[in-house]
């Protein structure tokens, strides 16, 4: 689904965080990408929503060279995005209002997307009923990153990208959280790329993850996780690994 | 606020000038009530008529002024060419009181509505565009990326993130710059017209010494001031829920 080709990129300025750096990830694939501060996780993801262009080499999803962000794309950030001034109701619809606003014209809105009134579904199906005419001011944190994820998920995505998104939050509610994301990536088909420092977060919720190390990160270190989303032994070592892993790249 | 809070310091104040009228004990400080009687008196004598001519430049300008100012604030903020090119002249200009451009905008525009109504968008004009600058740089950039994520271009941030985002900050302003509107609203009012608030209260006060009525006018301008702040008041109240939901 997305092929990373000799991805070259930096800022202005500054040293390249990828350099002739290639990866591909498969249709309804779960990957979590790892590493150190300022590895470039979330440069990867950004460029992958199509917010940052490489200097050089390509990006592709589905055969498509991304140059901008792609209406079937969702992001998620850890700050959630909400708009203070909107009710989480207005909140989840944002996105079709921005299609609304711009019309099937192919660029901002799929050239054949037809309007569909999902809100009050994902609303109910995120727990969001008895909130949506709150603000994000006067909801917890946990109920701003459901709005967040319901925002995106009305847009019917079919790639999902996460960038820390439960880093904020309380253990409890971080959990539920991670396992509603995998069972909607599981019901909605969906490939997910979630960004994250936490190898715990990595190997609960990515099917592969991605060690990235210190800049300019060169060859993709691609960890399988087939048990992603179980509890187990096998969690507790993948986990040390990736320990090590990561304390040989700060070292 | 409370309603009650307010009712309570008007009365104060109210009690501190019947208290100041007795102690000077002369023409030129009636008390309270004695113009209150001639207020309502001479709403019937023209002070109404003032009263709406002075309102009517007032709104003109405040209106203007926002959709002057307003736009081209969100331009500045939004772009860091622009910003980058306009701040120096803002940052110039915008100390310098516009007050002494009275005589230069009547030279300019000649004595009817058109210099005072001119003279306030001058004042507010830099206040709102200073403030919708501001918050329009101050929005996170990842407000942005999250709804450039969902497919919105440049003129969508527009709608749905610059101009919400901006409301308060325009509110600001206004409530901000009301005193000193009305003040040069008065002073543009002094010269070459025969209607408005700044007339009135001169003409009885200097020419016919009839100071019951001068302090009528005083009020007038006073409630113009007063009912435009809580005007504002309102209009953020019912435009920007969210600031008051905690």
């Amino acid at each position: 689904m997305i092929d990373i080709h000799s991805l070259t990129f930096a800022y202005p300025h500054a040293s390249p965080l990828f350099e002739n750096f290639s990866l591909s990830l498969a249709r309804g694939e779960t990957w979590a990408i790892l590493g150190p501060s300022g590895c470039g996780k979330t440069s990867l993801l950004y460029l992958l929503a199509g917010l940052r262009l490489p200097g050089d080499g390509t990006i592709q999803i589905d055969g498509e060279l991304l140059a901008r962000p792609r209406p079937r794309s969702g992001l998620i950030l850890q700050d959630y995005g909400l708009l203070p001034w909107s009710t989480v109701r207005e909140n989840v619809e944002l996105g079709l209002r921005v299609r609304k606003f711009y019309g099937p014209d192919g660029k901002h809105t799929p050239g054949n997307y037809l309007p569909k009134d999902n809100v009050d579904h994902w609303l109910d199906r995120l727990g969001l009923g008895e909130v949506m005419d709150k603000f994000p001011a006067q909801i917890s944190g946990g109920q701003r990153q459901r709005t967040a994820i319901a925002r995106t998920l009305v847009l019917e995505p079919d790639l999902l990208l996460m960038d820390e998104p439960f880093s904020s939050l309380d253990a409890v509610t971080r959990g539920d959280l991670q396992d509603l994301t995998l069972s909607l990536c599981v019901e909605q088909k969906l490939t997910l790329v979630i960004v994250t420092h936490a190898i715990e977060e990595a190997v609960a919720l990515g099917g592969k993850i991605l060690l990235l190390g210190n800049a300019p990160n060169r060859n993709a270190r691609v960890f399988g996780n087939p048990n992603a989303g179980k509890s187990g032994q096998v969690h507790h070592a993948l986990c040390d690994l990736l320990w090590k892993e990561m304390q040989h790249e700060t070292a | 606020m409370k309603q009650r809070d307010v009712l309570l310091a008007a009365l104060g104040l109210v009690i501190v000038w019947q208290i100041a009228a007795t102690i000077v004990n002369r023409p030129i400080l009636p008390g309270p009530w004695d113009v209150c009687v001639v207020f309502f008196k001479e709403l019937g004598n023209g002070l109404l008529i003032h009263f709406g001519v002075s309102l009517w430049r007032v709104t003109a300008g405040m209106l203007l002024s926002v959709l002057l100012a307003a736009p081209a604030g969100l331009a500045i903020g939004a772009s860091k060419t622009a910003n980058r090119l306009l701040s120096p002249i803002i940052y110039l200009l915008y100390p310098i009181p516009k007050v002494v451009f009275v005589p230069v905008v009547l030279l300019f525009l000649g004595i009817g509505d058109a210099a005072k109504i001119a003279l306030i968008i001058l004042i507010l004009f830099f206040q709102i565009v200073v403030l919708v600058r501001d918050q329009a740089v101050g929005i996170p950039p990842q407000l942005l990326q999250s709804l450039n994520s969902l497919g919105a271009g440049r003129r969508a941030l527009f709608r749905f993130v610059y101009l919400p985002a901006s409301l308060p900050a325009i509110l600001t302003a206004l409530r901000q710059s009301i005193g000193t509107a009305v003040a040069v609203l008065y002073i543009s009012e002094l010269f070459a017209t025969k209607y408005g608030l700044g007339y009135y209260i001169y003409y009885n006060g200097s020419t016919l010494f009839n100071y019951p009525a001068m302090y009528a006018g005083v009020a007038a301008m006073s409630l113009l001031g007063l009912g435009m702040y809580f005007g504002v008041d309102w209009l953020e109240r019912k435009w920007c829920r969210w600031k008051f939901v905690n």
